[in-house]
């Protein structure tokens, strides 16, 4: 082959991400017009679903899955955060050199389950046990976001444990001579050390939780109705989707890509901030 | 004394979180075993999904999963090719990383309904390109990041020598860069391909799903997780089975490519 054709190639094939993002953009802003000139910024308010009885038109609104949306990743955090930090303090400060490594591997496992499974599980093992504790039918915010927290704890502990990791060993080792305990060296040492990338696995953590489909398909209930105690059960973006868009047509079809784009916008900003912001890869 | 007290107490929670994070492992794991070994028989394996197996599922789902291999794969790796050897580092290349970056977290779903806008809408079918497209876009951002990490482990002084001997850079790349970077690259490929094998999102609207054993890539398309999704919900205890079948069986594949992913890399690091 050709030097220059090569390298050709290789440009073109970079830049295909590029062109990806803005093609996904501009697909759903397309399709999502009929419903953006119908509601215009009001989507966002609107605590309505409802086709009218000829199956076209109908009153749309993204309020109840987009707060479902956010309450469920909102307890997945709540729920991940501390789970996580622990985890990634066990790796870093904790564990003996020989546990490392079998330990640091089922937590990856973890995030190699398909989202499906954690569904299948969650709605016939989880789902009930919540449901003999807190009440409710099993099914709700609570339990879509316990599952999801899971799912998400992987990639959040392990970027939090590389960011742990870069603290220097010299920083550690003057103040464990100063007489500072295990967790005081963590605490005031590791943890101001590794801010950036602490924040960076938790902002990105949660852009995934946002779009997280399956599971949350399982476990959230689907009903169109907000929650107001943490066992009801309501619906998300991604579930909504998931389950009307391949019966809905016309400004229903619309409004779903009006919510597609709606979720696009939003975990493309919180990925960008994680990654441009406090995960800035150096030139290298 | 309240400092050491403190001290023990932050120690014991951080223990706990990490048993609680295996033993939701093991728990799903366990589960999984128990109910699927439990509903799997031979005629899952031989029947199709319209008489109670799953034989035409997994065909499909490997069939999807193996083309946008094909896809992705070349696609992926160039682009790393061009990040890692051809950029020189500069803003293009650090924006491209990034918005790379992104590509690989953006939700399943979204993808989803962008390929349905296109390779669904218009031919007024389901149809396995369609599913095969959308696998293929999950995983070339995956590729792209794997590539271009494992090509910056190799040495410099490996592509000087290529220069030195008069090798034309992209002789050089294939010829050396490519071939010492094989492996690495080989188990991202394997990891991806694990990943993308247990997708469900975005197949919903692009392949759907088929009853029938078919290799019309035209058509519906039998899909393994679809089937588990449907399955699932589904009341009577026969499909639940089925459900349970194929969720052990598919959660079997993901792991065993993902630990022999690992095996691969580990056993290279060993010598």
């Amino acid at each position: 082959m050709n030097g220059k054709v090569f390298r050709r190639l290789s440009l073109l094939s970079a830049t295909l991400t590029l062109f990806l993002l803005i093609g996904i953009f501009a697909i759903l802003f397309t399709y999502a017009q009929q419903s953006i000139q119908a509601f215009g910024f009001d989507f966002l308010t609107i605590d309505q679903w409802e086709t009218d009885e000829d199956g076209y038109g109908g009153v749309f609104g993204g309020w109840i899955p987009i707060i479902g949306t956010l309450l469920s990743t909102l307890i997945a955090m709540a729920v991940a955060i501390p789970l996580a930090m622990g985890i990634a303090i066990f790796l870093t400060e904790i564990a003996h050199s020989n546990l490392i490594r079998p330990v640091s591997v089922a937590i990856e496992l973890l995030a190699a389950i398909p989202s499906i499974i954690y569904g299948m599980w969650g709605l016939f093992y989880f789902a009930p046990i919540i449901q003999e504790l807190f009440g409710g039918n099993g099914v709700g915010l609570l339990t879509a976001g316990i599952v999801l927290a899971i799912m998400i704890l992987p990639f959040m502990a392990a970027i939090t444990k590389d960011a742990m990791n870069t603290t220097p060993g010299v920083l550690k080792e003057s103040a464990y001579a100063m007489g500072a305990t295990k967790f005081e060296v963590i605490k005031d040492v590791v943890m101001p050390y590794s801010k950036a990338g602490i924040i960076g696995s938790i902002i990105l953590a949660l852009g995934r939780a946002l779009g997280e489909t399956m599971a949350v398909a399982f476990l959230i209930g689907s009903v169109m109705s907000v929650a107001h105690k943490v066992t009801d059960s309501t619906i998300s973006i991604p579930v909504l989707l998931a389950n009307n868009f391949s019966e809905a047509q016309d400004l229903q079809l619309s409004s779903m890509y009006y919510l597609a784009l709606i979720l696009f916008v939003v975990s493309f900003a919180v990925i960008s901030l994680a990654k441009f912001y406090f995960l800035r890869r150096g030139t290298k | 004394m309240n400092r050491l007290l403190l001290n023990k107490i932050i120690l014991l929670l951080s223990i706990t979180s990490a048993v609680i994070g295996i033993g939701f492992l093991f728990w799903i794991l366990i589960t999984l075993a128990y109910k699927g070994i439990d509903s799997i028989h031979v005629t899952t394996f031989t029947n199709d999904l319209v008489n109670g197996g799953i034989r035409n599922l997994l065909v499909g789902q490997f069939t999807m999963a193996l083309l946008a291999t094909l896809i992705a794969v070349p696609l992926g790796m160039m682009a790393g090719i061009y990040l890692r050897e051809y950029s020189g580092g500069g803003k293009l290349a650090r924006v491209l990383r990034n918005l790379n970056d992104v590509m690989m977290s953006a939700p399943s779903i979204v993808i989803g309904v962008f390929v349905y806008a296109f390779m669904v809408a218009p031919f007024n079918t389901y149809n396995g390109w369609a599913g095969s497209a959308a696998l293929a876009i999950m995983m070339i951002p995956i590729i792209v990041s794997t590539t271009d990490n494992m090509l910056s482990l190799v040495p410099q002084e490996l592509r000087e020598a290529g220069i030195a001997l008069g090798g034309s850079k992209h002789k050089i790349i294939i010829q050396i860069v490519l071939r010492s970077a094989k492996i690495g690259i080989t188990t991202g490929v394997l990891l991806s391909f694990a990943r993308i094998i247990g997708e469900t999102a975005p197949l919903l609207f692009t392949s759907a799903n088929n009853q029938f054993f078919t290799m019309d890539m035209n058509e519906q398309f039998p899909s393994l997780t679809v089937s588990i999704y449907n399955l699932a919900t589904y009341p009577d205890e026969q499909s639940r089975e089925l459900a349970w079948a194929a969720s052990f069986i598919l959660t079997v594949i993901v792991l065993a490519i993902n630990l022999l992913g690992r095996y691969a890399t580990r056993s290279k690091k060993g010598k």
